[in-house]
């Protein structure tokens, strides 16, 4: 009988290994599918005055929502906890101003509301909700608390007064450094460790955009690219690396949350273009240059305007010109006439004619999407990507 | 070809830090305690190892701090469900939460102290754990990348793996250890020191768990700390004590076994459409699988030790 009740336990430790291990971090953590549109983006309400009134600088307090830890490194947390700190720093708040709820797992829903709620409890004036799956419930809390601000992170949802959503043109700076890794291959082949598949609007058009930038300047250039199906896997991450080396690729790019990727590059001797923070601190003899988001122009501007009392609800979906992303320094060995290529590119797409996703794109089907003269709007390129740019192979 | 060796070889050497984890648990099952805890023991030796490689940049200080940090943390362990018999499930599930906290607390707080908000081993310490070059040997086409061309984990590992057999089926200590996981009171009774050989074998299979999370994070994140670097490894080698029917060689082939399912999702073609969440899953299911036909078979050899799981009460006997 006690053998019996044993096997069963062993069962059900099993079980709980089979949850643990599928699924880490799968957590809809960024804009899983989100296939809803971003309608409000940019919108703004009516008049420039603000909506709530000032407070002042020492009495302000800001409350972040992170979904993991910030000591993972150099991953998506670690990018807002660096966009707080700088923020923290321009505007000189104290410590005890900001007030941080770590790892709020974004598939509970009650665990997001009790945090939140810490956080109005705590006296925040604003509230930094940093991941996609925080949206609704902190919809709700923004309905239940008028006289707070709560600030969603890469969702679409917003009320126009105290509930905003900010995101970035990432594929902006994707582009950019496919004109560095274009530049850089010699073998013609550019891996790409992508978190998910052709599903995922923001991984694939980050991806295009990517290989769009690699097209630009070397047309015969191929990438190739494999999936995690995980935001977070080191082990998976850096599989996934070698094995776009074994199969000939010397500049590898990723979009996940580890910089395994980028040291897999480094031991074998390739390059890199990292993802998030500048990864040439983890791997400085690979990365040619990293895709930043530089979440701190957000949050100082959102901070300043609550003390100022200009907040006015709208809408922010930052790029290069905002400073929100861009890129890392080029590094030394990148190819010659890197940074003057990417800096004409960067020029014409912060002119405004030009903008990635404009004219007719043929994808990696025989199919074209896109208008000649037209940009995609925007709720298309969050939403609405889900093809692959023509030089794109899945290996 | 090419690929088809690559394969072989990456397999191999993602079996290892599962096989660390598999051996440390086998020798504890073999006395009679589950130790649900892998995967904070593993967490805990690549805390301890990458801080000592950090400050000592010695391989050999790094491997000793992460199997002392895990033979530690096991000792908590036996304390608990040895000494003041607490519910061995429990007292598993709780070290796993406890060691990944505290690793993750504790690279947080090296991370807060460094100039570039990066933990990097330095270049001495990384060459050292690079895949091993035999001039020669390492340039055999086929059997080089095969066999001669790992890193030094894998030789620990495999090696490892035989001593603990020769341990546990070829010595009389062994023999005595077999006797306290499928009967401790009977072992008591014949003058075996239960309580002292159920501590040692504990501690020795936390510290081995502690060698296979340094291997995480030496190999796996190339000497640059992350945080949850273990990433649920420990619970796929529970798993695969299971799968290796408690015995120390079968982890071996186990492991590559294992490792290969983890690593098949980046070898086969995209063309062979399979969702990727398809080989997330393999690992499990043929962990069921031989579950299931195992327990079909009902064979006493290869089945858990009676006593596993259950605390040794010596007044009750």
């Amino acid at each position: 009988m006690k053998k019996r009740a044993l096997s069963l336990l062993l069962v059900l430790a099993l079980m709980c290994a089979g949850l643990t291990g599928c699924g880490t971090k799968e957590g809809a953590k960024e804009s899983n599918n989100s296939t809803e549109s971003t309608q409000d983006t940019n919108q703004k309400t009516e008049g420039s005055e603000g909506l709530f009134a000032p407070v002042p600088k020492e009495e302000v307090k800001v409350g972040v929502l992170h979904l993991t830890d910030p000591a993972e490194g150099s991953g998506y947390t670690y990018t807002h906890e660096q966009g707080i700190l700088e923020m923290q720093k321009n505007l000189d708040l104290a410590d005890n101003q900001i007030v941080r709820k770590i790892n709020v797992d974004d598939s509970d829903a009650s665990s997001v509301q009790t945090a939140l709620e810490e956080l109005v409890e705590e006296g925040c004036n604003i509230i930094f909700a940093t991941s996609w799956g925080y949206m609704e419930t902190t919809a709700a809390m923004a309905d239940e608390y008028p006289d707070i601000i709560f600030s969603h992170a890469t969702g679409y949802m917003s009320n126009g007064t105290n509930f905003n959503n900010y995101f970035g043109r990432i594929y902006q700076a994707r582009y950019l450094s496919g004109i560095a890794a274009g530049l850089k291959t010699e073998s013609n082949k550019i891996g790409y460790v992508a978190a998910w598949g052709k599903d995922n609007s923001e991984v694939t058009g980050g991806l295009d955009a990517f290989a769009m930038g690699i097209y630009s300047v070397n047309p015969d250039a191929e990438v190739y690219v494999k999936t995690t199906n995980s935001w977070y896997d080191p082990e998976g991450e850096a599989a996934a690396a070698e094995a776009l080396i074994a199969l000939g690729c010397d500049v590898l790019s990723q979009h996940c949350d580890t910089p395994n990727p980028m040291t897999a590059a480094e031991e074998a001797g390739v390059y890199g273009v990292g993802y998030n923070s500048d990864m040439s601190k983890e791997a400085p003899k690979a990365v040619l240059t990293s895709v930043l988001w530089n979440w701190g122009a957000y949050y100082t501007t959102a901070v300043e305007s609550v003390i100022n009392g200009t907040w006015d609800g709208s809408n922010y979906f930052g790029g290069t010109k905002e400073g929100l992303i861009g890129l890392s320094d080029l590094s030394d060995f990148c190819a010659e006439g890197t940074k003057e290529a990417v800096d004409a590119a960067k020029a014409k797409i912060e002119s405004g004619e030009w903008d990635v996703f404009t004219g007719v794109i043929e994808t990696n089907e025989g199919t074209t999407v896109g208008e000649e003269g037209k940009s995609l709007d925007d709720a298309t390129i969050t939403g609405g990507l889900n093809w692959y740019f023509k030089n794109i192979i899945e290996k | 070809m090419s690929m088809l060796i690559k394969f072989i070889a990456v397999s191999i050497a993602s079996g290892t830090p599962i096989l660390f984890g598999t051996l440390g648990e086998i020798i504890t099952e073999k006395v009679g305690h589950l130790n649900l805890g892998v995967e904070g023991m593993m967490a805990i030796g690549a805390c301890a190892g990458f801080m000592a490689g950090m400050s000592t940049d010695s391989f050999v200080i790094a491997l000793l701090a992460a199997f002392a940090a895990g033979a530690l943390s096991a000792l908590l362990y036996a304390v608990l469900t040895v000494t003041f018999m607490a519910n061995q499930n429990v007292t598993g599930l709780t070290l796993t939460i406890f060691g990944v906290g505290l690793a993750n607390f504790c690279g947080y707080y090296a991370i807060g102290k460094s100039e570039t908000g990066t933990l990097k081993l330095p270049e001495g310490i990384t060459s050292q754990m690079r895949n091993v070059n035999i001039p020669g040997l390492s340039d055999i086409p086929v059997i080089g990348p095969l066999l001669f061309s790992y890193n030094p984990f894998v030789y620990i590992g495999i090696a490892m793996a035989f001593i603990l057999w020769f341990y546990l089926h070829r010595t009389k200590t062994g023999l005595n250890i077999r006797a306290i996981g499928e009967n401790p009171a009977a072992a008591d009774a014949a003058g075996i020191k239960v309580t002292k050989w159920k501590y040692i074998n504990i501690c020795l299979g936390g510290g081995i768990c502690g060698i296979g999370g340094a291997y995480t994070i030496m190999i796996i994140n190339k000497g640059v700390w992350i945080s949850d670097c273990v990433g649920g490894l420990g619970w796929i080698a529970v798993a695969l004590v299971i799968f290796a029917s408690w015995s120390p060689v079968k982890a071996i082939f186990g492991s590559v076994i294992f490792g290969a399912l983890r690593q098949l999702k980046y070898y086969v073609p995209a063309a062979i459409a399979i969702p990727g969440a398809f080989y997330d899953m393999l690992p499990y299911l043929i962990t069921t699988i031989v579950l299931i036909a195992t327990s079909i078979k009902m064979s006493r050899e290869k089945s858990q030790p009676q006593s596993c799981g259950i605390n040794y009460f010596r007044e009750e006997r």
